[in-house]
Parts: C-alpha cells; structure tokens; sequence
C-alpha cells in the first residue's frame, strides 16, 4: 500500500505504524457521568466495518506524523490521507 | 456409512462403486431449535457435539458459502496447548485431548499427527518464562519439556544455533503437539453432524436478526427466513460484519493473517518449529511442503490478501532460524481474515440479546481450539452455562477488568 501523505508525497505503508480506528481522536470526558460506559466502549469495542474505514497511521520512519487515512477494508483503496491534527481540529478540539 | 481399511480395500477391488456422499444436502426448514451461523470448522463442530453429546439434533448450519471455506481452509493445520494463563490453558489442554481421540470418534481420517511443537528460546529471560508457562501447563494437565541447546543440536541439526542476533539456547517442547489435516477435520465433523440429522445449508447467507423485545427469534436468509429458539453466531473472522446486523459494537478488529507453503520436498522437518525472537512457525505437511507463518499485516481489513512487507518479514525470521529455507522455493501465499480481540483471546458467549450467542475472537489461533470450541459452545447452547473450561470467554471481560491477555499487549489487536 502507498500512502499519499499530505506534506511529504507518496510513502510506502511499511513506513507507517497502524493505530486502529479514527474515532480514537474522540477522547471520552472523564468527568462525565456515563465516563466508565464511555471510556470502555472508546477503549474495547470498535465498529470495524467492511468498507470504507478513516484509520490513524504515524509515519515513525519519517516526520513523525500522525495522519488520518480513508481506506477500503474490503479493497485496500485509500481515497484520503489528512494530517490528524487537521481532522481534530476541525471536530473543535483545541490543539 | 462407517469408514474403515477393509472398506477401502473392499471397495479398490469392485471399483469404488460402493462410496455415498459423506453429507446430504437439505432444504432450509422453516423452523430449528439452533441455527448456527457459519458452516466453518467451529460451527461444524458446534453442531457435532450438540448431536453427539447434548442430544440436540434440530440443528441447522448456515453457511454462505461452501462448506469449510474460511479460515478451517487457510490455516497452518498446528495443534498444540502450550498456552500460560488459567482463562486460556484448560480449555486449550481440553481441545488437545478431544483431538488425540478425533478420528475414532468422528470416523474420519484427520490425519492428526502429534510430531511435537517446538519454541526456540534465545535469550535467559526467554528462558525464565518458558518455565513459567511450562509449570502452567503442567498444573492443567499438559505435556511439557524443556531441552538445551546440545540436545536440540542432536535432534535438529539444521538449526542456526551460532546466529550473532538470535542464538538458539534451547527450547520448550510439547511433544503432544502437531498437526492435522485442516480441510478433513470439517469434513469429518459435518458427517458426523449430517448422520445424526443435523442439516447443513450451504450457499444459504445470513441477512439479518429477527429480534423483537430484546429476544431474538430467528434469521433472515438469502434463502428465506428461519425461526430459531437460539441463534449461534460462529464466523470469526466476519465477526464484525455479522454482529452489526444484530446492533451489536464488538471488542474485535478484522486483520489478514498470510500463509506460506513452499514447493515439496524430502522429509526435513520432524514436528512444528517456531522462532523464539520474531514471529515464525513452520512445519513440514505430508505432501512435502513447507507450510510458514508469520505476523498479521497489522492494519483492518476484510479483504482475503496481503502485502509485501509481511511476506519479507516472514521469509527473514525463516532464514534466522534455518538458513536451508532459503533454498526452498515458495510455491504459494494467501490470507485469512482473523477476529483480533481486545487481549488476543476469545469468546464464547451469551451477547444482551436472549436467544443469541457469540463465538468468535480467536485471533489466530482458531484451528487448534476446533474441537473445544465446539464442545465448549455446543455446552452453553444446550444448558445455558458456560462449560468449566470456558468460563473466562466473556464478552463483558473488559468492563470487569478480567482480561486474558498472554502477551501482556493491552488493547491493541494488531500486537496480539
């Protein structure tokens, strides 16, 4: 698989280490009053779907960044690569 | 029919004009006591042993595809118990003695061969925990044995003991361990699931749940619907896609294991040989291949293929411990799709839903837990509690903080 990166081009995968699933970036509040339900299901239980998946993948042999990728569980297809930073930010998170 | 040398030899001399199908092939009805999702290794054997040994023979297995297709296809064929912790040991030392006794009681030839498993051990604190989990497997009645390298070199000379990275200072053998013949062992559980009058739907998909109230009362099929008092999930590896249909959200990911078998060759490799320092296993089939593994690709997929990278990274820990692979040329690669759990261990399960149950999560360890996890399913299907061995394949085990991690990775499947 090659990963076209956002600021240094196409690299190959073997590059990258996988994190797992996008929605990772969406940290439970710890002060909520549902936070161990939250927390359990932010940390265990993923929807791991067959199609199109948004995945975090940090580019250790290279800048070290995190990016967030848009590929096809079923294909391998990747169809958006975006700098994780970039994604949380637009979903409101500070920094 | 039952299976035996003088029927062999009988039928070789009139012209094997003697020989039936080894299952029927029924039409759905509208209405079982188990359906049973997944016609693979463990949803055959579920339906064995609800037969043969709960008595509960209104059974259907629904498979999409042909019988056997999955994952009991593309595995390694390895058979062993030498696991550490107390959730996972039992269960697993229950499959190995349901396997020594496997072709007598499904009357099939299995062709389960116990030519021992190996772990290489390359470093003291290797060592250390090898003892460990030797003990371990001692207290749940395994077989274990802990050799030096002087006498690894006498019985595995080919072995590069000298590595400067990786040196070979002994091993923890499980005599017991070894093979068997993948594709037969489904083969011979749905016979004997078939003969007692379980019905095998092939090419009939799974489109949904009938679930009212909480309660689920059947399936939708490609096929038609069926009414079932208890539905069984069992497609580890499609886990995730199934389970969405009911609602459900699992501690799963999907990711592709790849399978190596190299052209054949003379008998070189007496049992199952793995690399203690990076992840390799290998043993010889009877056929003569090589047949090597290695680690899953590491990233979520479906799709029944791998990369490159792994490829290397396998042959590399092949050409660590045994230089001579590289002579071999390698024939042919594929991929499996493997439910990599939360803490690398599985399930068997009651789910929130009353009437339906789970199995799944195997990682990539599902061949050798065929028979158990049957057995192990079939017991909670029949009487509604966990069989002693599996009490610790729960599916609310990371809400409790009862976890079954062996490797101590934490939540993160692809490390398992």
């Amino acid at each position: 698989m090659i990963i076209d990166h956002p600021l240094l081009g196409p690299r190959d995968a073997a590059e990258f280490v996988y994190l797992g699933d996008a929605a990772l970036i969406d940290r439970p509040d710890w002060q909520a009053a549902d936070a161990m339900e939250q927390f359990h299901s932010y940390g265990y239980l993923r929807d791991n779907p067959a199609g199109q998946h948004q995945e975090l993948w940090y580019h250790e042999q290279g800048d070290r960044s995190w990016l967030v990728v848009t590929r096809n569980t079923l294909t391998h297809e990747i169809t958006a690569v975006e700098l994780a930073r970039d994604v949380a930010r637009k979903r409101g998170r500070g920094k | 029919m039952r299976y035996s040398g003088f029927k062999v030899l009988w039928e070789g001399l009139t012209g094997n004009k003697g020989w039936t199908r080894a299952w029927r092939e029924p039409e759905p009805k509208a209405e079982y006591d188990i359906v049973i999702i997944g016609g693979g290794g463990h949803g055959l054997s579920t339906a064995y042993y609800l037969a043969k040994e709960f008595g509960l023979t209104n059974v259907a297995v629904l498979e999409k595809g042909w019988l056997g297709s999955g994952n009991i296809g593309r595995n390694t064929t390895i058979i062993r118990s030498n696991y550490l912790l107390p959730g996972n040991e039992p269960f697993y030392e229950f499959s190995m003695k349901l396997w020594e006794n496997l072709e007598q009681d499904t009357n099939y030839n299995s062709m389960v061969s116990q030519r021992s498993i190996l772990n290489l051990i390359h470093t003291d604190g290797q060592r250390d925990a090898f003892v460990r989990r030797a003990n371990s497997m001692f207290l749940a009645g395994a077989d274990a044995e802990l050799v030096d390298a002087a006498q690894l070199k006498k019985e595995l000379p080919f072995l590069d003991y000298d590595n400067a990275r990786f040196p070979i200072k002994g091993g923890l053998f499980q005599r017991r361990g070894g093979t068997a013949r993948h594709d037969a062992v489904a083969w011979g559980y749905a016979r004997g699931a078939d003969s007692r009058g379980v019905d095998i739907i092939q090419n009939c998909e799974v489109t949904g749940f009938q679930i009212e109230n909480g309660s689920c009362l059947g399936v939708e099929t490609s096929r038609g619907p069926i009414r079932a008092k208890k539905v069984a999930m069992c497609v580890a590896g499609s886990s995730g896609r199934v389970a969405a249909m009911a609602g459900m959200r699992l501690p799963i990911e999907s990711h592709v294991l790849q399978a190596f078998v190299s052209e054949g060759l003379k008998p070189t490799l007496p049992g199952v040989i793995t690399f203690g320092a990076g992840h390799f296993y290998v043993s010889q089939s009877d056929k003569g291949g090589l047949v090597f593994g290695g680690d899953i690709d590491g990233y979520n997929t479906y799709a029944q293929r791998g990369n490159l990278p792994v490829v290397e990274d396998v042959c590399e820990g092949g050409m660590a411990i045994m230089p001579m692979i590289g002579r071999a040329r390698l024939l042919r690669s594929w991929g499996g799709v493997m439910d990599m759990s939360m803490d690398g261990s599985p399930f068997i399960d009651k789910t929130h839903i009353d009437g339906l149950y789970f199995n799944g999560g195997w990682c990539y360890g599902g061949f050798k837990a065929t028979p158990a996890s049957g057995f192990c399913y079939a017991h909670l299907l029949a009487k509604d509690e966990p069989h002693p061995t599996a009490t610790e394949m729960r599916l609310d085990r990371f809400m409790t903080g009862n976890l079954i991690d062996e490797k101590g990775m934490g939540n993160q499947p692809n490390l398992h």
